[in-house]
């Protein structure tokens, strides 16, 4: 299952230790699709350069570690990342706490160089090392009623500042709809520039799905629970008008109080322009998921 | 024991010019910062919230020089023309920072003001300071007599709430800062319109 879905890159072309501080040039990776005529060539052809390690672990929204951008860097040093376990339950076949190496053994790890889209209008590209989530979920063994897949975060109180000043109703929790859990483009990050995930980046394990807003890729998941409702998520617990169950990157659907339409993409100094943000954040492959819905309502 | 006096007697030394220049040279140091990649990864988002945060800041402090002198005794009243017209610039460089910078197109900085009731609300603030700063002189305060003057410069109170509900309207989940400011902010105004019987001992 893995190498569904493939950035048309060697890893040589990205990723030498050394480089990691370097910005380099490189092609962005619609291409799989791309080739059989189902990507429009703007996005095919455009350039993707990956933001710096030093600019991937500096600004972070985690807001158990606090909701400064420097806080989670500055705050999840105390995070317990070793040892690890999931719960996985629910509609599943084989239900139970998972050791992190034993729910990944066997499974491929790859690099997949995304763009990522904050709600809040900003943005970066980052190289991440993962695995197909549907890699996972095909492991466990998906029962056939399930439709959702449920999320959540882990919560240490005593590690976690944020958790006391509950700025969200804590533990975090995101969910998928089964068949976006499934897609290729959907991966359980483990590391980012070859390097093992930085806990301000949601150590051990973080899901990431490129084609919605940051908020929707939850860190440090302790549990995944197949479920046939759709459950429930964090932020739009929070505020419901603002933010929704899909949070499909989308630039015609603003946030209530910002506009989608442009973003800055994070590292570019006090002279950087915005750039057009892209329908499902540059991923068109994604938008036969949602044939039929109108997007400005299924937010 | 009585700390006023020597308070008093420290400050009396210090002018009231000492605001401008240390404003100035902190915007000015926070810009070269950012200029040259020392703010961190996204630089125009720190000198907006931190503009932001020193306007709102030093509307505090001004709303605090009367309270301050009826509770404590320490005066602070020959700087507050100084601190309320550096608000203002310091709130000028917040919004040139953000429509320059940040938006940077005179058709979509307008469109955000028509659009986000957070912006207009903040845009609202900065517009009411205008007439503020403009007659901050003791020119302005004969020419419209002291009566008037001081009822116009009774727009503060609103400038600061605004601005207050400014940041709080912006902030994401729950959090605490732009509340202790709306909260702070009140209480200040209500001390004009509240008797709060915190009275000083006479000395």
């Amino acid at each position: 299952m893995a190498y569904r879905w493939t950035n048309n890159l060697t890893r040589a072309d990205i990723t030498p230790k050394a480089a990691f501080l370097n910005r380099r040039q490189i092609l962005a990776g619609t291409v799989g699709l791309g080739a059989i005529g189902l990507v429009g060539p703007a996005a095919a052809q455009e350039a993707l350069e990956p933001n710096t390690l030093e600019e991937i672990t500096s600004y972070n929204n985690y807001y158990e570690f606090g909701t400064g951008k420097e806080d989670p860097a500055r705050n999840a040093g105390a995070l317990e990342t070793s040892p690890w376990s999931i719960k996985v339950d629910g509609m599943v076949d084989n239900p139970g706490d998972y050791a992190l190496e034993d729910i990944l053994a066997g499974l491929t790890v790859e690099e997949r160089i995304y763009r990522f889209r904050c709600v809040e209008a900003w943005s970066m590209v980052v190289p991440w090392n993962g695995i197909e989530l549907a890699d996972i979920l095909n492991k466990v063994g998906v029962q056939s009623g399930a439709k959702y897949v449920a999320f959540e975060t882990v919560v240490q109180p005593e590690n976690m500042i944020g958790v006391q000043r509950r700025v969200l109703d804590f533990p975090y929790v995101e969910g998928l709809r089964l068949d976006e859990a499934m897609h290729p483009l959907t991966i359980m990050a483990t590391g980012i520039y070859n390097e093992p995930i930085a806990n301000q980046n949601g150590a051990p394990i973080r899901l990431v799905v490129p084609w919605k807003y940051g908020f929707k890729s939850i860190k440090s998941i302790v549990r995944i629970t197949l479920t046939d409702e759709e459950p429930p998520t964090s932020w739009n617990k929070a505020n419901a008008r603002e933010y929704g169950f899909y949070s499909n990157v989308n630039p015609q659907v603003d946030h209530p109080r910002w506009s989608q339409a442009t973003e800055r993409k994070i590292g570019g100094g006090l002279f950087a322009a915005r750039q057009d943000t892209l329908m499902f954040n540059g991923y068109p492959e994604v938008a036969s998921l949602y044939e039929g819905m109108d997007l400005s309502e299924f937010i | 024991m009585d700390l006023a006096t020597p308070i008093n007697g420290t400050l009396r030394k210090l002018p009231a010019w000492t605001i401008y220049i240390v404003s100035a040279a902190w915007v000015t140091w926070m810009f070269y910062l950012g200029a040259t990649n020392q703010l961190g990864p996204e630089p125009i988002n720190v000198l907006e919230r931190e503009y932001g945060e020193l306007g709102l800041k030093l509307l505090v402090l001004g709303l605090l020089v009367t309270p301050l002198r009826k509770w404590t005794g320490v005066n602070l009243i020959k700087f507050r023309r100084a601190i309320g017209v550096t608000a203002f610039f310091v709130v000028m460089a917040h919004f040139l920072v953000w429509a320059l910078l940040d938006v940077r197109s005179f058709e979509r900085v307008w469109m955000e003001i028509v659009k986000r009731p957070y912006v207009t609300v903040g845009m609202l603030a900065f517009t009411m300071m205008i007439p503020l700063v403009v007659t901050s002189n003791n020119l302005s305060v004969r020419r419209l007599g002291a009566a008037a003057w001081r009822k116009l410069h009774k727009l503060t109170y609103l400038v600061a709430i605004l601005g207050a509900v400014h940041y709080l309207w912006l902030v994401k989940g729950f959090q605490i800062e732009p509340i202790i400011y709306l909260v702070v902010i009140v209480v200040l105004v209500a001390t004009r319109y509240v008797s709060l019987n915190i009275r000083r001992q006479p000395a």
